[in-house]
């Protein structure tokens, strides 16, 4: 079957978290016919992960902060003609050379994208709702197991329910540390301690951030008192310096930050737990729209989002984007953004335009919450200091293990001045994760006075995927608008990951 | 209050099946993923580095750092965090680039 056989979708949404769950039904619910593409098998996002139905769980929203909104996303979605396509990963989105003002949206499917059938969705329009993954400063002992990242944990929590340890030390920077310290110590977990690197007093130099988003405040109420009611201690101005333990975590060594975050001489304090969960905020997933010449735009906190219109249009046209690729700033105005991009995609595909009292509501509350997110950022950015952590043995990159010695040498004797030319004389970032974890720390480290501002990153594959997927370009599968899905010629091999020098 | 995070949750689930870890047996929950069973038995680590062999397991838990790869059922580099156990799965720590068979 060929590609000019199939049927089009008015909007291709990537992502069923917050935003794309909103953008979609919003989109069908005005009508569009919408396809909507996720990695997981469940909808939701990381933030609404929730357990399988085979686990039974009667109070989901035990886990979870402002649940109905996903229930009532998911009872939209569920009356909608939305065509849910689980289980596919997009590794990239393009314009289809047959169809003119067509994109391909190609996926690999299957649980770990391993699935036999590559999948290409066209759509006349495309919305970006990929959300971010985690930002890590490296530290002495970070890679040692039992040190797990904060949101992987809650992700662990929210869908396997299990836990990786007892006590459990909770630290880094940014809001989210309070959410998974509460989740954790609810689930069971002792957490003796969440160390926060920056001061929460930041927060009051804003008062009009604070006064026009009175959630935020109720928010940080309810982790609080959930904080007091299980009597974990917040340590503001600290880190985590050092991890003790040879095949796993025994002990993590606490230490005061100065202004700039550089450790304060003798003020470390040693705590016994069994497992370290760390987190210094997020960073937005914006691959595929970098790969297709998006404009972006820095945060406050040194990463960098995608630059968007008041309709969350991108700067490429017919490509929207919403959620954390515009900037983190949380589920409430994910879920804003996402149905102002379904409006406005709608509108522009039915030739109306887009304006109107919905709008403008939409707009007024997107604005609102983007200025909090905005103080918010400002305050958890990394303190120039950071670096003062790390000894020279400390490994930086994670899967080529990179050392903190290896990069400054680079910098130094060899002159690298920005993470890719450290890249090309040490590997780091070179490895399976292409630099998603060590890449903030490098631009940092490369940039020697220990901040710099991340460039938007650019990976033309924005999940691995087997050279077979590439190869059935050619001949690929295409979802249709009624559901049958063509056979392919091609298969790929299960398990295979791209070579780790890419 | 829970005691554990299926408490919590009210969670009353199919029963338990049994996947092996390097020969030893450990019992899966449906519904979770091969890395959520490995934690549930308290194992943290069934990967070791490339270059220094060093134990390695989740580390993101949403398949972006690749820590948790695994050798599931004679397939390495399966990412542990999103694959869903299912019963008689055989989980082998992979060691290295899990392509030793291919070396001459």
């Amino acid at each position: 079957m060929t590609a000019s056989e199939s049927e089009l979708y008015d909007l291709a949404v990537v992502g069923a978290g917050s935003a794309g769950l909103a953008g979609a039904v919003t989109a069908s619910e005005l009508g569009l016919s919408v396809a909507l593409l996720d990695a997981s098998a469940q909808t939701g996002g990381q933030f609404y992960r929730h357990p399988a139905p085979v686990v039974g769980a009667v109070r989901p929203e035990a886990l979870h902060h402002d649940w109905s909104a996903y229930a009532d996303l998911r009872r939209r979605l569920a009356e909608s003609d939305v065509r849910h396509l689980p289980g596919h990963h997009v590794w990239s989105v393009m314009k289809d050379e047959e169809g003119g003002d067509v994109w391909a949206v190609h996926a690999v499917t299957g649980a770990d994208g391993d699935g036999e059938r590559p999948v290409r969705v066209q759509a006349r329009a495309v919305l970006l709702a990929t959300g971010a993954y985690e930002r890590q400063l490296p530290f002495p002992g970070w890679t040692l197991p039992g040190v797990v990242g904060a949101g992987g944990a809650q992700a662990m929590l929210k869908s396997g329910l299990v836990l990786p340890g007892r006590r459990i030390v909770v630290a880094g920077s940014g809001p989210l540390l309070l959410a998974v310290a509460s989740s954790l110590a609810a689930a069971g977990a002792r957490v003796p301690v969440v160390v926060e690197a920056s001061g929460y007093l930041q927060y009051a130099r804003h008062p009009r951030a604070l006064v026009t988003n009175p959630q935020k405040a109720v928010e940080a109420l309810v982790h609080g008192t959930a904080l007091l009611w299980h009597r974990v201690r917040v340590r503001p101005r600290s880190a985590v310096t050092e991890v003790h333990g040879t095949d796993r975590v025994e002990a993590v060594t606490v230490t005061r930050l100065d202004r700039d975050w550089r450790p304060v001489q003798g003020s470390g304090r040693r705590i016994e737990c069994d497992a370290l969960v760390v987190g210094h905020g997020l960073v937005p997933q914006i691959e595929l729209a970098t790969a297709l010449g998006c404009a972006t735009r820095p945060l406050p906190d040194g990463t960098s989002a995608l630059a968007l219109d008041g309709l969350q249009e991108t700067t490429v046209r017919g490509l929207w984007a919403a959620g954390e690729t515009g900037g983190v700033g949380g589920a409430q105005l994910a879920g804003a953004e996402g149905e102002l991009a379904g409006v406005a995609a709608a509108a522009r595909l039915l030739g109306r335009p887009a304006h109107g009292g919905r709008v403008r509501e939409l707009q007024r509350r997107r604005d609102r919450m983007r200025s909090f997110a905005d103080v918010m950022a400002a305050t958890h950015a990394p303190g120039s200091g950071w670096p003062c952590w790390l000894t020279d043995d400390t490994d930086v990159c994670r899967c080529e293990e990179v050392t903190a010695g290896t990069i400054r040498e680079s910098v130094e004797d060899l002159g690298a001045r920005d993470a890719r030319t450290v890249k090309l004389f040490t590997r780091a970032g070179m490895g399976w994760c292409q630099g998603r974890m060590c890449g903030p720390a490098v631009a940092c480290l490369a940039a020697r006075d220990g901040a710099a501002d991340l460039p938007a990153e650019r990976r033309p594959f924005a999940v691995p995927l087997p050279l077979a997927a590439l190869a059935a370009l050619d001949s690929p599968v295409v979802h249709q608008h009624e559901g049958r899905a063509a056979e392919t010629e091609t298969q790929s091999e299960p398990g295979a990951l791209p070579p780790a020098d890419g | 209050m829970a005691r554990t995070p299926a408490e919590l949750v009210g969670a009353q689930p199919d029963p338990p099946f049994e996947i092996t870890f390097d020969g030893r047996r450990i019992t899966a929950r449906p519904g979770q993923s091969v890395a959520a069973a490995l934690w549930g038995a308290g194992i943290l680590a069934w990967r070791t580095t490339r270059g220094e062999g060093r134990p390695r397991g989740v580390f993101c838990g949403i398949g972006q750092c690749f820590d948790c790869l695994a050798t599931i059922n004679a397939q390495p580099n399966r990412r542990a965090c999103l694959v869903p156990a299912r019963p008689g799965d055989v989980i082998t720590t992979q060691e290295g680039h899990g392509h030793d068979r291919l070396r001459v």
